[in-house]
């Protein structure tokens, strides 16, 4: 008995009843479609989540100038300057975590522009802040590393400074504003960011080339802040020590001195995102185990009733020559073909299902290879495993009782 | 040609029914023959069903040796008893046991799937060949319930010869069919036997019947009373023709 032709049996078997067939298949096709889907909902929520953190900044890095000790107080952070344009690019070059780099000098003053004036804060930094701080602008462009070169006097300014200076209305784009006296040409309006979560008004700013704000505002060679954005949120922890190494390097500390900068990450953020990402999982993957195992049930459910249902077929079989084993696995193929067949279905189904949640509800949903790997994998395991039974149950018949059943 | 088929020397079966013990053979001894068409008889009770179990490897004797084509059936296995039933016995059952949705054909090539050694292409030829032996080369493709009685008989006569076994054992064969039917599934029967020099243990418990046979075996109370060769054997083919044409209901 060779084992094609029992999958020919078993095949024959099947189609002789193939409602039945059907029906049993439905809860594999349901367990594995559903799971297919769950993951790829949650999937997608929490790549979504991801972009929404990642907007927050979760992946931003800051480094500050350390605090220092003058003359036996310890003075705060920021009290002294370290930080200069060899540091960006020294890590530019040499951090392979970090994806954006860039240099911020700071100061507050007062903008103005014809009748109207606001205090503001000025943000000296390069092209690659919009990227880390993922900024969109509005309206115009943002400004490049030509201008940085030239000390170029443009900016781009924030929302709330558009309201304050151009209350009327008009367009900002190409106006000449002044921030401390110094004229500056609006090339850009900032997107909208609102509130951080320190309670700080994230578009009162203006932006500047950094080089102006040392050169022409400061008059100064440091830098208050470097700003970076490790590649994602797991390579923050990577990040922060390949720059605090690099950093050490170039302000040549020896390995007894204290860092002179501080290297701080989101870590709040980052571990509020993988515990939401962890729970989800944890979540899905108990609808998956659920829904497969009722699927399984179902396989089982129905390969019972159809061995006492076709006990005189067994009989026949048995009387014509079946051994036992033969009896076994054609019941053990049959259902292994119920349930894999089911299976791809259920993998075509759910991923279906899921494009047009996507389509019609606008849910963000993502696919995951795993997600079919797994279910279908373990459909084929119930298939087996619940199978196994009830084909062990059909073997065992006595062939003089299953030929006279009724 | 006088080759024996069936050795039964002594057989006793007895089932343990609670705390009784229950004797359905008592010692049943007797040969057949290649060629012979054989009717064992009996009422309810004798032992016949018992008997045609053993006969059939379906079943194993308590005590006695039986002996099926040079095969003692005693020291086997289950598994190899399943072996021996494939190739040594056409079973015919009094309710057809055809599988339900499925071709005449398939039917009849069912035995064939058991036996590793044919080939698809050899099963196919020689289900058709099986169908057309029964004259229902015309039906291959028909599901049971497109067949009528003595038709899904005739399927199972040919799912019986397709594996050419040493012997076909009909229990009740005729038992659901009309006289008119039965005496052709008896033709169909006597051809085969006549004409093929096929084997066959024919249990019944009608005498209508034995008088188509060679030699008829009555048991009672699980022993051989009576074994006696037809002297007179009737034809199957005859006895159809005398039956009177308007006895169609």
């Amino acid at each position: 008995m060779n084992i094609l032709n029992l999958i020919r049996i078993a095949f024959k078997a099947l189609q002789r009843n193939k409602l039945r067939a059907f029906l049993t298949m439905l809860g594999v096709i349901i367990g594995v479609a559903s799971v297919i889907a769950m993951v790829a909902i949650g999937q997608g929520s929490k790549q979504s989540i991801q972009t929404q953190l990642s907007s927050m900044g979760s992946n931003m890095i800051t480094v500050l100038p350390s605090s220092n000790v003058a003359g036996g107080a310890r003075l705060g952070g920021s009290s002294v300057q370290t930080l200069t344009i060899d540091d960006v690019k020294a890590l530019q070059k040499q951090a392979a975590n970090i994806s954006f780099i860039s240099p911020a000098a700071i100061s507050s003053g007062q903008s103005i522009f014809g009748a109207f004036n606001w205090p503001t804060t000025i943000y000296g930094v390069s092209p690659s802040y919009l990227d880390i701080r993922q900024w969109e602008l509005t309206d115009g462009i943002p400004f490049s590393e030509e201008d940085v070169r030239a000390s170029a006097k443009v900016c781009l300014i924030g929302q709330t400074v558009v309201t304050n200076l151009f209350p009327n209305g008009e367009s900002p784009i190409g106006k000449i504003i002044r921030f401390n006296n110094l004229p500056f040409q609006v090339i850009g309006t900032l997107a909208a960011k609102g509130q951080s979560s320190f309670g700080q008004d994230q578009d009162d700013v203006i932006l500047a080339p950094y080089t102006t704000v040392q050169k022409r505002i400061l008059a100064t060679i440091y830098f208050r802040t470097i700003y970076a954005s490790a590649i994602n949120e797991s390579a923050s922890d990577a990040a922060t020590d390949e720059i605090t190494a690099i950093l050490r390097k170039t302000h040549r500390l020896r390995n007894s001195d204290e860092n002179d900068f501080q290297v701080r990450t989101m870590a709040e953020l980052i571990s509020a995102l993988s515990s939401t990402s962890n729970l989800l999982t944890i979540l899905l993957t108990a609808i998956a185990g659920i829904s497969l195992v009722i699927g399984g049930i179902g396989i089982m459910n129905i390969m019972y009733v159809s061995v006492t249902e076709r006990t005189r077929e067994i009989g026949l079989r048995m009387s014509i020559g079946a051994r036992g084993i033969d009896i076994l696995m054609q019941f053990l193929i049959e259902a292994i073909m119920i349930s894999i067949t089911g299976g791809l279905i259920g993998v075509a189904l759910g991923i279906t299902s899921a494009k047009l949640i996507t389509i019609f509800l606008s849910w963000p949903t993502l696919v995951s290879e795993s997600s079919i790997i797994l279910s279908f994998a373990v459909c084929a395991f119930t298939g087996v495993f619940f199978g196994y039974y009830p084909a062990q149950k059909a073997s065992r018949l006595d062939p003089i009782e299953a030929l006279r059943y009724e | 040609m006088s080759k024996k088929i069936l050795e039964l020397q002594n057989i006793k079966r007895a089932f343990i029914m609670g705390t009784e013990t229950v004797h359905a053979l008592r010692g049943v001894s007797f040969d057949v023959m290649a060629g012979e068409f054989v009717t064992i008889m009996g009422s309810s009770g004798s032992g016949k069903t018992t008997l045609l179990n053993t006969l059939g490897c379906l079943d194993k004797p308590t005590e006695g040796v039986y002996m099926l084509d040079g095969v003692n059936v005693g020291g086997l296995s289950r598994d190899e008893l399943a072996r021996l039933r494939n190739r040594k016995i056409g079973f015919v059952f009094q309710s057809y046991n055809l599988l339900p949705r499925t071709s005449a054909l398939e039917n009849v090539e069912l035995p064939l799937f058991y036996n590793s050694s044919v080939s698809y292409d050899e099963r196919k030829q020689k289900a058709i060949k099986a169908l057309e032996a029964v004259k229902l080369a015309d039906r291959l493709d028909h599901t049971p319930n497109q067949l009528s009685g003595g038709q899904q008989q005739r399927v199972a006569i040919a799912r019986a010869l397709v594996n050419e076994p040493v012997m076909i054992l009909a229990d009740e064969a005729t038992g659901n069919l009309d006289t008119r039917t039965s005496y052709e599934i008896m033709a169909l029967m006597q051809e085969l036997n006549q004409v093929q020099g096929k084997t066959i243990v024919f249990v019944t418990h009608e005498p209508d019947i034995a008088a188509f046979s060679t030699r008829t075996v009555m048991l009672r109370d699980g022993k051989v009373v009576r074994d006696t060769p037809n002297e007179n054997i009737r034809s199957a083919k005859e006895a159809l023709a005398s039956l009177p044409h308007s006895d169609d209901y």
